[in-house]
């Protein structure tokens, strides 16, 4: 994985000590709170319903163990002893006090980590996908390219003042694990005639006015991918919606120029931008791309498992996936426990995990956008093992893309924007349904809950979406059927009237009760909604 | 009724003006009547407190309690936390 250079590393000890003077200043008051909120927010500190909340940023959701350990160490020295991974593939706080902030972002630069451009108008946290460089289908490896951009959008003078926040996300698989066409960038690392270049996306998005991307760019080569993303944040940068908050992103320019007339403009100001040869030369990315290279893998190991024990071959089933290399295996542990709170970790499994990864999976974990935690390099042999050691601290639930694998937004018990809580809908579905003995039977189901239309909880590419809205100081939930973040990327239609918590809960059983009894072959349940419609769902719920 | 809420600036806890001074626990909130935008802005000024501002609360036997839902969250901690609550006995929702 990517190590700072010493440029990097005097970057980020820099603004640890530029926001240390800075919280100083605040608590002094020298500064006022309207003066030192933009501050704050660019090192990722927010203001949520019960504390400071830190954001720490986990670039494309790759981590080493000693940085796990380090957040983990954070939980339990500065919060309350657990952290919440979320679907920017990020790392939140939810207790932190303002005196400790600077201490907090001091720590996290002893291990090459920030909270900067985690808030604010700017380019965030470049996603990825979390099988970066082990999957099996991708045609090459993304993370150089994440990496490339991080570099590239890190304190670009010229996109800090954005008209509106920024996403880029970036595969190289046709299996989109990424959430891809719903970022304001979208790139697929393609190859066409031997050459890798991208396809360009532009102007996806959920929040108040979801959007799947159009493609801009069937292809750009590989040396002029970051000019030609430079020409798509100009136009953006120019003509972007500053008058109006819920107007700002890039997805409404897109929408309302229409992906012609953007792609035309694109395209002008990328013709002129070649010419100015912006591309990083050809030896940066190699220097990049050799902290990717692949490990040394062990060859001749054995890709047998001992499936004697039910549980563990069930959890083999559900949460390992394949790897490009014999003898080894991917491992997802799941963070959606019955009962638990979506993402959420205590600082004894993260440091476990942090352990666990050291020992087991070459000292690499990924965070995914669905707040779950993947060991990228296990050998298969030592599956057994390891899965014992996740089971004895509540991090083997095997549900990975069950119904119960809820990606939930923290929602009204900690964030000042939500209008209804999302946790203990997300409890009381997986409650159900694992009561019930029917997540099994759905098979692969992915349900995401936003408590408000900020859709953090990415309700809109749910197969099955809740979003919950304040009625008359009431808490109500919508529920919307048939969206996707994956490569068949959709956006979910609301089903009709909302429910309360009970009556949500009641509304999902029944419409997947429907599915059991109308599906076909290995449909999921996207597919068989997608060849019914709306209709027989709406009359079973409403009927 | 009118409570005057906030977050302690150093710590980040949620506050309610208690007329002298500022408490964790909404129970030793007081109605702020009309003097909570004046309140607020001295409060402010002194550094005593965060993001402040004025909301509705009805008096009840055990003591003042938000209107809003949110508010009440703010009040009683996160709902899903029960050992990290601050009052487990505020009603959430509403009967």
């Amino acid at each position: 994985m990517y190590s700072y250079d010493k440029f990097d590393q005097a970057i980020v000890n820099a603004r640890v000590e530029e926001f240390r003077d800075q919280a100083r200043r605040r608590l002094a008051g020298e500064l006022t709170e309207d003066q030192f909120k933009p501050l704050r927010l660019t090192n990722g500190l927010y203001l949520q319903l019960h504390a400071y909340m830190l954001r720490v940023a986990v670039p494309y959701g790759t981590l080493s163990g000693p940085q796990m350990r380090m957040l983990g160490s954070i939980a339990r020295k500065y919060d309350k002893g657990y952290g919440h991974f979320t679907t920017r593939q990020n790392i939140q706080y939810n207790w932190i006090k303002l005196e400790d902030a600077a201490d907090i972002l001091a720590d996290l630069a002893t291990v090459e980590m920030h909270a900067i451009q985690t808030s604010g108008n700017c380019i965030r946290n470049i996603s990825a996908d979390q099988y970066a460089g082990v999957a099996a289908d991708e045609i090459t490896d993304p993370r150089p390219w994440a990496e490339l951009l991080r570099q590239w959008s890190s304190f670009h003078p010229e996109f800090s003042y954005l008209p509106r926040k920024f996403k880029i996300a970036v595969i190289a698989s046709t299996q989109d694990r990424a959430a891809m066409r719903l970022h304001d960038i979208g790139l697929e690392l393609v190859e066409r005639d031997g050459v890798v270049g991208a396809r360009v996306f532009v102007g996806g998005g959920m929040g108040r006015t979801p959007m799947v991307a159009p493609e801009i760019r069937d292809f750009v080569t590989e040396d002029e991918i970051i000019s030609y993303v430079e020409a798509c944040l100009r136009v953006y940068n120019r003509y972007g919606r500053r008058d109006n908050k819920y107007k700002a992103r890039i997805k409404i320019l897109v929408h309302e120029l229409g992906a012609d007339e953007y792609r035309r403009q694109v395209e002008e100001e990328f013709a002129q931008m070649k010419a100015l040869k912006l591309d990083p030369p050809v030896e940066e990315l190699a220097r990049i791309r050799a902290h990717f290279a692949d490990p040394a893998y062990e060859t001749g190991l054995s890709d047998t498992i001992d499936r004697s024990d039910p549980d563990f071959a069930l959890w083999v089933d559900q949460n390992v996936a394949a790897h490009k290399q014999p003898g080894y295996s991917i491992v997802n542990i799941s963070l959606k426990p019955v009962g638990g709170i979506p993402g959420d970790a205590s600082a004894d499994q993260i440091e476990l995990m942090a352990d666990l990864a050291e020992r087991y999976s070459l000292n690499e974990l990924r965070v995914t956008h669905a707040q779950n935690i993947v060991l990228p390099y296990v050998k298969t042999a030592d599956l057994k093992a390891l899965w014992t050691e996740l089971d004895a601290a509540g991090l083997a639930p095997a549900n990975l893309d069950l119904i119960t694998d809820i990606i939930a937004c923290p929602g009204l018990d900690y964030c000042s924007l939500a209008n209804a809580r999302s946790i203990p809908v997300a409890q009381k579905i997986a409650k159900r349904f694992t009561d019930s003995g029917k997540e099994k039977t759905i098979g692969e189901l992915k349900l995401k809950i936003s408590g408000c239309i900020n859709a953090c909880g990415h309700h809109h590419a749910g197969h099955i979406g809740i979003l919950g809205v304040d009625r008359k100081g009431t808490e109500n939930y919508q529920l919307l059927l048939g969206g996707s973040g994956a490569e068949d990327a959709s956006l979910g239609t609301i089903t009709g009237p909302g429910f309360d918590e009970n009556g949500i809960v009641d509304a999902i059983e029944k419409v997947t009760d429907l599915y059991l009894a109308q599906r076909e072959g290995d449909e999921r349940f996207l597919d068989t909604y997608r060849r019914l419609g709306m209709a027989p769902f709406k009359e079973v719920i409403y009927g | 009724m009118k409570l005057l809420t906030g977050n302690d600036l150093a710590s980040g806890d949620v506050i309610w003006w208690t007329g002298s001074g500022w408490s964790r626990h909404v129970a030793d909130a007081v109605d702020v009547g009309a003097e909570g935008d004046a309140l607020l802005a001295s409060e402010s000024a002194a550094r005593r407190v965060n993001a402040a501002y004025v909301i509705d609360a009805e008096a009840t036997t055990a003591g003042p309690l938000p209107l809003h839902i949110k508010e009440r969250i703010r009040a009683s901690g996160p709902t899903v936390r029960a050992d990290l609550a601050i009052n487990t006995e505020i009603p959430i929702v509403k009967a």
